[in-house]
């Protein structure tokens, strides 16, 4: 395992970066989160579109 | 851009004489506060836009662009304090002007939500967070203004512009760089968010449609956001 030694400033410096790439990564992560939940729901209404035309296919083949 | 500028930070910007390697912190929370503080102003904009066209879509890209200036107002403080400790000895000074007057600009700026969510009528919410977004908008550049304005000697808070002139050539490219790469990552993190909120629109929209509730005008429940 890499063991970088730092100093005290260099812990500071540091540490406001990884304080950034945290704030964009958790930020990502909801949206991700939000994204998967779309995707979920779009799945669904998919399915809610296909009920709704399948009753209408059978009545086409149907014999007169 | 951000990697290329934080590759810089590492590689390129010289050490301060005077701060030592402390002064890199600069080049994530100067240009930070600079893209927040302008995304709070371009917000006020846009809320302008929406009163005078009355297009929902304003009114969402000004919801979208304080939202985001708000995640990267928290980065600002939590950076300048990281900085403050490690100059210092302290995480917040309160007598230092800048300092003070970016955390009222904050505390105004985190009680958007709560107002926009404390008001259930879409027309009603858009129209206040909007005359609320302009309001706050224009106190940033008064604010900052007189900040400038006040002699140099009451503050300990360096000054970008000092800092970037004074300094050699280097700093202000790799300065430069985080600017535009900070700029953009907002600008790209603006519009994802854009997007999913447009296509969240979409979808409820079809799922009323197919449940055929089409007279339903809100589905949703109260929610800070705009409803498109």
């Amino acid at each position: 395992m890499l063991v970088v030694a730092l100093s005290s400033s260099e812990q500071y410096v540091a540490g406001a970066y990884v304080v950034f790439l945290a704030l964009v990564l958790v930020y990502l992560a909801i949206m991700a989160t939000k994204l998967g939940r779309l995707e979920r729901e779009v799945v669904e209404l998919a399915e809610l579109a296909e009920r709704r035309d399948s009753p209408k296919d059978e009545r086409v083949k149907e014999p007169a | 851009m951000l990697v290329a500028a934080f590759t810089l930070v590492l590689t390129y910007a010289p050490v301060d004489a005077d701060q030592g390697v402390i002064q890199k912190i600069f080049y994530v929370h100067v240009p930070m506060a600079i893209v927040a503080l302008v995304g709070f102003m371009a917000g006020g904009v846009m809320a302008l836009m929406y009163l005078r066209t009355r297009d929902r879509r304003w009114d969402m890209r000004s919801y979208v662009t304080i939202h985001l200036s708000i995640v990267l107002a928290v980065g600002v403080l939590i950076t300048g304090s990281i900085w403050a400790r490690a100059s210092w000895g302290h995480w917040f000074v309160w007598d230092e002007p800048m300092l003070v007057v970016f955390l009222i600009v904050f505390l105004l700026y985190a009680t958007y939500q709560p107002l926009r969510f404390s008001i259930e009528d879409p027309d009603k919410q858009a129209r206040y967070a909007s005359v609320f977004a302009i309001t706050a908008g224009a106190f940033v550049p008064l604010c900052f203004g007189a900040i400038r304005m006040a002699e140099a000697t009451t503050q300990t808070h360096p000054q970008t512009a000092t800092m970037t002139t004074s300094s050699p050539a280097s700093v202000s490219l790799v300065f430069l760089v985080s600017l535009i790469g900070m700029a953009l990552l907002f600008i790209t993190l603006c519009k994802y968010e854009m997007a999913s909120k447009n296509v969240t629109a979409n979808v409820r929209r079809l799922r009323r449609r197919l449940a055929g509730d089409d007279d339903q005008v809100s589905a949703t429940g109260r929610s800070a956001a705009p409803q498109l």
